[in-house]
């Protein structure tokens, strides 16, 4: 598959594989802005935290793939984005901007107008995400009649063109269904036809592959990337599955206990990784040409929230780590079309003079431990 | 689903048959109905005579049969004690109970789910707690207590109650209602408490528990995701699906009132059903005990068709074969 991708994703040129239609060029227009965004758990040993300072634009018919270990805070941070984070939980520092409006500070039932109406949410269990006392009708009709002043009768008939359109067949008569009458990958096309019931202008697409088999997976793949084609809705893509990022993300970032360490153009991170973590787990994936005896793996655990190492919270693992990396947090540099927060690429992982910790950095240690 | 009816009714004529079975083993062999109807004083000639024409001298099986097809056509003999058939007297007193029961059913729905609801929504909010810790009380405290407790004040001291009884009641064929009427429905009051007290407990730590249970569910995440108003999420989803075992076990409860509400009715001297199993027992009145059996084991298998009914209308899962 080739990726023509530009900088910063802005689209991909083309002809997009496996849907026959000519791409649509978006114009660049951050749909979804996220600045500094740190998410801390209030627990009874005091503050956690989970997310910290995590930065990145989503544009307009983009899909963005957010990668990383289970724990790293991917779904944190789309929790937080859809406005869903649980207590004690809670956003400590940053900003969420949705269309240039600030979204992570307004009052609950503000933001639970924003949720289905501008920004829509595709879970991973298709199977569990569905009311299984309600027909599909009655949920469509239900989420469309929240956001958007139709009548009954006309919340039907589009429910109905809502589940031709994610390619439900003879939609007149699957209308008064129930969810378990659904196979999964149907059912994860009505959970998408509820996404888009209201147009949002963005998705938070958490994992929504993963508990499909793999043909399944590659047809919901094929209906969200003609979301962000056709509609230009802009997607973020959570998952761990790199084959799921080559396939749809125009842009990949990777987290690492709580922090995204990397973020550029999926052709980039997946063939020439800047982080020496990404370089890393790009280097697990298996192939098929390649005959080795034992899997590669990088040695150690990431760490969990609250157990993070003062520096930056790779370098116990890190090959290239430097006595730098032990004291001061990187911070994301561009290099090539990335955005990169590794000391690598920003002095060298020796200690300068004067180079001494910064305050930035004792704090982070602080709270980290 | 049709089939699954009728399966369902298969069991009900098993249970009932079993149920049968034993309250024959009741009628005829617990102590001697010749006995117990002419007394010890009769002639031999008399009882033979008595023998014959109650069929008691046939064989066990063919008694049985007989004993089936009258009890099909609600004939369970003469109650040794009132003399008067026990179909009429156990129709006599079943309104009083059913009436209670289902109004205490009633009241300790209509308290017992909200309470659930909201400590389920606000589990550490302080009422939550106050109501935790009541209805724990509830459903600690025995309930002849409760009835003696709400004698002494409304009856005793404020004198607003009447302690026994059931009031006027008004003759609707043979039904007869206490609440068309004022001191009939004023009657009702405090037995309806005394019932309702553990069932709005138990009511409400059920909701409770199965609606926390089923609020961390993925699709109430994402009923929330879709921007559903928290009513709808609460009330429409959250609600909706924790109610399936809270048919089951009110339902349960419902058959186990009528069925025993013994306590109750003797503290308030209620004329139903518990009272006169009660009487029954006092005096060895069998054919009296062996209807009710019957009586019992059909309304608990009627509740628990029920039941299983209604999950099938709450349920769509239920619905596939």
């Amino acid at each position: 598959m080739h990726h023509a991708v530009r900088f910063c994703g802005k689209s991909v040129k083309g002809q997009i594989a496996g849907q026959g239609g000519a791409a649509r060029m978006t114009p660049r227009n951050n749909a979804l802005a996220v600045q500094d965004l740190s998410i801390v758990f209030d627990t009874r040993r005091g503050t956690v935290t989970a997310i910290e300072a995590v930065s990145f634009i989503l544009g307009s018919g983009e899909v963005l793939g957010i990668v990383g270990e289970s724990g790293a805070g991917k779904s944190l941070t789309g929790n937080a984005l859809i406005g869903l984070l649980q207590a004690p939980g809670r956003i400590s520092q940053g900003e969420i901007r949705l269309g240039g409006q600030r979204i992570d500070n307004v009052a609950a039932d503000v933001q639970r107008r924003l949720r289905g109406k501008r920004i829509g949410a595709i879970f991973q269990d298709p199977l569990t995400s569905l009311d299984p006392l309600m027909t599909i009708g009655g949920q469509l009709v239900e989420t469309i009649r929240t956001h958007l002043p139709l009548s009954a009768a006309s919340a039907r008939v589009r429910a109905m063109e809502l589940l031709a359109e994610v390619g439900i067949a003879d939609p007149g008569a699957r209308f008064d269904q129930y969810p378990h009458q659904f196979s999964g990958g149907m059912r994860q096309r009505i959970v998408i036809a509820l996404a888009i019931a209201a147009e949002p202008e963005v998705i938070i697409a958490d994992e929504p592959t993963t508990a499909l088999d793999v043909s399944i997976q590659a047809q919901i793949l094929a209906l969200l990337r003609g979301l962000a084609r056709q509609r230009g809705t802009a997607i973020m893509l959570v998952t761990h599955d790199m084959g799921v990022i080559a396939e749809i993300a125009d842009r990949v970032g990777v987290m690492y206990a709580g922090r995204l360490v990397e973020i550029g153009p999926v052709a980039e991170v997946l063939h020439s990784a800047h982080h020496p973590y990404t370089a890393g787990l790009m280097g697990l994936i298996p192939s098929l040409s390649r005959r080795v005896e034992r899997l590669p793996q990088i040695s150690g655990n990431m760490p969990r929230p609250g157990e993070w190492p003062g520096g930056c919270s790779f370098h116990p693992r890190c090959p290239k780590a430097g006595p730098r990396c032990t004291i001061e947090v990187p911070a994301p540099v561009a290099v090539s079309d990335s955005m990169v927060a590794c000391h690598l690429f920003s002095g060298g992982t020796s200690v300068v003079s004067g180079d001494l910790p910064t305050k930035e950095a004792i704090s982070t240690r602080e709270t980290a431990s | 689903m049709f089939s699954l009816i009728l399966r369902r009714l298969g069991s009900v004529l098993l249970v009932m048959l079993v149920v049968a079975g034993l309250s024959f083993l009741i009628f005829n062999y617990l102590g001697d109905p010749v006995n117990n109807i002419l007394g010890v004083n009769a002639t031999i000639e008399e009882r033979e005579e008595l023998r014959r024409t109650l069929g008691l001298d046939q064989p066990s099986h063919i008694q049985f049969w007989h004993f089936l097809q009258r009890a099909v056509a609600g004939d369970f003999g003469i109650s040794y004690r009132n003399r008067i058939p026990v179909i009429e007297l156990i129709l006599s007193r079943l309104p009083a109970t059913v009436e209670l029961v289902f109004c205490a059913t009633i009241v300790a729905l209509s308290i017992g789910i909200p309470m659930g609801v909201y400590c389920a929504l606000r589990p550490k909010g302080l009422i939550s707690r106050i109501l935790q810790m009541i209805s724990l009380v509830g459903i600690s405290i025995p309930q002849f207590l409760i009835g003696m407790l709400l004698i002494l004040i409304f009856s005793v001291e404020l004198r607003w109650l009447s302690a026994f009884g059931r009031g006027e009641v008004v003759q609707l064929g043979w039904w007869s209602t206490g609440l068309l009427t004022h001191s009939g429905r004023m009657a009702l009051i405090m037995p309806v408490i005394t019932l309702a007290v553990f069932q709005i407990s138990m009511i409400m730590r059920l909701v409770q528990g199965e609606m926390q249970e089923v609020m961390r569910a993925d699709f109430i995440k994402f009923a929330r995701a879709r921007g559903l108003t928290d009513r709808s999420v609460h009330l429409r989803h959250a609600l909706r699906n924790s109610l399936l075992p809270v048919v089951t076990v009110v339902g349960m409860q419902i058959g186990s009132l009528i069925a025993f509400a013994i306590v109750c009715e003797a503290v308030f001297q209620w004329p139903g059903l518990g009272l006169l199993i009660l009487q029954a027992i006092e005096f060895a009145d069998f054919p009296v005990m062996a209807a009710y059996l019957a009586l019992v084991g059909f309304g608990f298998a009627m509740i628990n068709l029920t039941v299983d009914m209604t999950y099938l209308f709450i349920d769509p899962r239920m619905r596939r074969k």
